[in-house]
């Protein structure tokens, strides 16, 4: 079974600290998008895919209103098989949503929601630029409850300007309170390019130190409220974790459609589409511009740089590779309490998340022949 | 009349900036050295590097031919010579060569330091001066007071010193008269037992050595067996010939009096070293041409490769370098920080840097080097004598019984209101105070002894930054001195890195050690766990700083699957290590190699 992923590339306004890939939108451009992703999904040229996680991100995918979500979640389930096991997820945002709309996309089979909440302190909203206050957050979920998800993550923004522990705490509060089974926490990362970027100079970013102890205060805080860390910044309720992100960090097949999405699918290996609305709208065949990703490597590296991501852990007998330098590798920064090692299960700590990058690439380099 | 009485040779003096380059062009430009399309700007400095700086590293010779006004034809031959005090022994040889000096001096600057350095070289050469003032056609030149400043402080008439622009071209043909006039004929008996002088070689892939000479007795022919009478290395004259502006022309011999060149498929340039005398093995000279000395290097350092597998490109390089540079050495040594690599000696820090940079350049290296040192010369309680130039070899203290440093005269002109700062900055180099000269109203001449460890980093920039660039120095090797030196080392977690180590004054060790401590500070990324940066005399810490362990480090999200940004922040991550010296535990960048040399505010 594959993962499924949508990408729907358009928003109500650009967040200043954004560089992935969207457009503002108008109705005629939403109506041939629709189209053409439904058309995408019919004429995909990989086989016979099953899917059992379907995932509508952005972008703001609710911006295309219910009438067009209905129409691509049939397509969806018609192409790929879902089910209502599936786990069948859509992104939005607490401006773009109302309780309509929330029931209309539980009707058409959506099961998981993913509100990008960010902060409850209306200062941090107004330096990252959004548009909504933590009142319409807090509601937005609650209508999402109301409409019968039961499956709700919030997407919580870590290291933002003027942040400090204690109005982090009042926003974890705020999450912990509301009907949520899972929460995403990100660490602010200044873009090169984006607007919030080139603002550094009237906004002064947290230092490292305290960016550091901000993630693990989220973590600990997080956990005495019962969402266990399961990946470096993904945090769920017993049961609830993200079985289709899960895909991606365990190195399992997905299929993504839309400009700029990426799909790994064997045997073809990781490709995407290009980053170019008018090209995936306009082309006949859009799998023509299918391009393969750059920066290939082989499959061992690529389980550990993934699923080090997780709390699980990697397994390195499972590898094909000989482990001993590794494990080596990797006891020198247990001895630092930057990871576990238990027996051949290598899975890193908070603080060794926090440094993931030095550890991946120090691990990595004892597989260099 | 004989044929020498047409033959003037000279050179220029001048201050760096003062225009001798451009008046050279000039020069030929007028006697038509050079048809005005082959013209390149400053014609004689054909490296580089020496464009650049505006500053001549090798001395180059030129021919010209001149008509002067009395309608007779005159053969000049400008040497040019090296205009940096890191080569006063090769400008020594070059003055030598000449019988007169024009000497170039700036109509607004005025006498600079090494206008007097040059001046005083050329008198104790014997040259008859030239004075020439010159860039007369800027606003705030003053060429009366300088002609004045002239007569007082060089003692030389210059009332009737031809006022000229280089520049504009204004003048010059007066100072074509005029090296008729002033310059000296060369003395010559072409009979006589040859003795040649080798003012500068180079090394030709076709040719061999290309050797450039002043015949100062005899006749040098083809085909006739030579011997260098200073390295006792022989050969067989190949090629003779004169120095045209653009190329060489062969001619059959050269006599006493005239400049030229030679080949006798002479193989490397330490055979033909600057000052030697060159003479005819059938009929040897009694006695070499005063002044000859082997080069001597006064300035130390490690040169490693930042990649350890070019440490053979390193050596072809230094070896094809060496071809040329004579005053070059270098042998192999072996750092444990830094790998393989060499211990190279040169003639001073300018020296230093020209070769680092055509490494760099012309051999496409990158390099990582020690701090320089000078030679430090240490009685051992046993009685045996050392020259240490690595404070790798540093000898137990407890064995030494005396250490000595080598001390030079220095000789600093400034506005008179810069005395303050430079005396200052001298003071803080344990410079030794001799005296201060009046040169006028509002210059002086501040002489100190200065030791050389202290002014081989970046004396000549604080110099130049304390007195708004005014002053001007020069310095010569005087002397060795008893010295209270200790070894400064430098511990990273824990381990000695030799790499950092230094030979210091005992007395500025601990502000050495501490500045040292804090520049590492800011040039080691913070590391996985916190890193102690020590330095030490002898096991005795006497600085400490810490560099704080790593918090985190850039977190890519895995949106949408796309794992591409999370490869390319891995990519980031491994090409950062590759700039990193791995120093026992702890990642050092290389740029803290070079932040280090520079430790004045």
């Amino acid at each position: 079974m594959i993962g499924l992923y949508l990408h729907i590339p358009f928003c109500a306004a650009k967040c200043p600290y954004c560089d992935f890939y969207s457009r503002p939108i108008d109705g005629d451009l939403a109506d041939r998008y629709a189209a053409a992703l439904v058309n995408a999904m019919a004429t995909q040229p990989y086989g016979d895919l099953r899917a059992d996680t379907l995932y509508l991100g952005g972008g703001t995918p609710t911006l295309l209103g219910a009438g067009r979500l209905t129409a691509i979640l049939e397509a969806a389930s018609r192409c790929f098989g879902l089910t209502a096991d599936s786990e069948i997820t859509i992104e939005t945002n607490p401006e773009s949503i109302d309780l309509a709309l929330l029931c209309d996309l539980r009707k058409a089979g959506c099961n998981r929601l993913s509100v990008g909440v960010q902060s409850g302190a209306q200062s941090e909203l107004t330096a990252l630029g959004r548009r909504h206050t933590p009142e319409s957050a807090r509601e937005a979920i609650l209508a999402g409850a109301k409409a019968g998800f039961e499956n709700i993550s919030a997407d919580l923004m870590l290291a933002i300007p003027g942040q400090t522990g204690k109005s982090l705490s009042g926003s974890v509060r705020m999450l912990t309170g509301l009907p949520l089974s899972h929460i995403s926490a990100y660490l602010l990362k200044l873009e090169p390019g984006t607007p919030l970027a080139l603002d550094v100079d009237t906004l002064t970013p947290p230092d490292e130190d305290l960016t550091a102890a901000l993630y693990l205060q989220c973590v600990d805080e997080l956990a005495d409220a019962g969402f266990e860390q399961y990946e470096i910044s993904n945090f769920a309720k017993q049961g609830r974790q993200s079985r289709h992100n899960l895909k991606y960090w365990r190195r399992e097949q997905y299929l993504g459609l839309g400009p700029a999405a990426h799909s790994f699918l064997e045997p073809h290996g990781r490709f995407c589409f290009e980053s170019d609305l008018d090209a995936f709208l306009d082309s006949d065949n859009p799998f023509a511009q299918i391009q393969p990703d750059d920066l290939p490597v082989c499959p061992p590296e690529e389980e550990l740089l993934l699923r080090l991501r997780l709390t699980e852990g990697v397994n390195v007998s499972t590898l094909a590779i000989d482990p001993t330098q590794l494990l080596r590798k990797a006891g020198q920064f247990a001895a630092h309490d930057l990871c576990r090692v238990d027996g051949t299960v290598i899975a890193l700590t908070p603080k060794g998340f926090l440094l993931s990058n030095l550890i991946i690439v120090a691990l990595l380099e004892t597989l260099a022949p | 009349m004989p044929y020498n009485d047409y033959i003037r040779n000279f050179c220029i003096i001048a201050h760096i900036d003062h225009g001798k380059s451009t008046l050279a062009d000039r020069l030929l430009e007028l006697t038509q050295a050079v048809a005005e399309r082959e013209m390149e700007s400053q014609l004689l400095d054909n490296m580089d590097i020496e464009k650049e700086r505006g500053i001549t590293i090798k001395a180059r010779a030129v021919r010209l031919d001149y008509t002067a006004k009395n309608g007779q034809d005159y053969i000049f031959n400008l040497i040019d010579t090296p205009g940096h005090v890191d080569f006063s022994y090769e400008v020594s040889r070059s003055l030598a060569a000449c019988e007169g000096a024009i000497l170039v001096v700036d109509a607004s600057q005025g006498v600079e330091a090494q206008t007097l350095a040059n001046t005083y070289l050329a008198v104790e050469s014997n040259l008859e001066l030239l004075p020439v003032i010159n860039k007369i056609d800027l606003i705030a030149a003053d060429p009366e007071r300088v002609a004045k400043e002239v007569e007082d402080v060089i003692g030389i008439p210059c009332m009737d010193a031809p006022r000229i622009s280089a520049k504009r071209g204004i003048g010059v043909e007066e100072v074509l008269e005029r090296i008729v006039t002033d310059i000296p004929a060369p003395n010559a008996d072409p009979n006589a037992p040859l003795r040649a002088l080798i003012f500068d070689s180079f090394y030709d892939s076709y040719k061999g050595v290309i050797v450039y000479v002043r015949v100062m007795d005899g006749t040098i022919s083809q085909d006739m067996p030579i011997k260098m009478m200073g390295t006792g290395a022989e050969f067989d004259i190949v090629e003779i010939g004169r120095m045209g502006a653009t190329a060489m022309i062969p001619c059959d011999e050269l006599k006493a009096g005239e400049v030229g060149y030679f080949t006798a498929s002479i193989k490397t340039v330490k055979d033909t070293q600057v000052g030697d005398t060159v003479t005819g093995t059938e009929r040897p000279a009694g006695e070499a041409l005063p002044g000859y000395r082997k080069a001597m290097p006064m300035v130390y350092c490690g040169i490693y490769p930042q990649d350890g597998a070019k440490y053979s490109d390193l050596r072809d390089a230094l070896d094809k370098l060496q071809l040329n540079d004579a005053s070059l050495s270098f042998e192999a040594e072996t750092s444990v920080a830094l790998g393989f690599g060499f211990r190279c000696g040169f003639l001073g820090l300018l020296h230093l840097e020209i070769v680092l940079e055509r490494l760099e350049r012309e051999y496409n290296l990158d390099l990582i080097t020690t701090a320089p040192s000078v030679v430090y010369k240490i009685t051992l309680t046993n009685g045996k004598t050392l020259d240490i130039d690595n404070p790798t070899n540093y000898p137990d203290p407890a064995t030494i019984q005396n250490a000595q440093e080598p001390f030079v005269s220095a000789s600093i002109l400034t506005p008179t209101e810069y005395i303050g700062s430079i005396m200052d900055l001298c003071q803080s180099r344990r410079g030794v105070y001799l005296d201060t000269k009046y040169l006028d109203s509002d210059r002086v001449e501040v002489h100190y002894k200065l030791p050389l460890g202290e002014i081989i980093y970046d004396f000549f920039d604080a110099l130049k930054s304390r007195t708004k660039g005014y002053a001007s120095f020069d310095y010569e090797l005087s002397e060795y001195r008893d010295s209270k030196l200790v070894k400064l080392d430098i511990l990273l977690n824990g381990d000695m890195v030799d790499a950092f180590s230094f030979i210091v004054h005992a007395d500025n060790a601990y502000a050495r050690g501490r500045k040292l401590a804090e520049r590492l500070k800011e040039h080691i990324p913070r590391q996985m766990f916190e890193v102690p940066i020590q330095a030490a005399i002898g096991g005795k810490v006497i600085a400490r700083e810490t560099v704080k362990a790593m918090r985190k480090d850039v977190l890519a999200k895995c949106y949408g699957g796309d794992i591409s940004r999370k490869k390319k922040l891995l990519e980031k991550q491994k090409e950062g290590k590759k700039k990193m010296r791995q120093m026992g535990s702890v990642e050092v960048p290389q740029e803290a190699f070079t932040a280090i040399l520079k430790l004045d505010d």
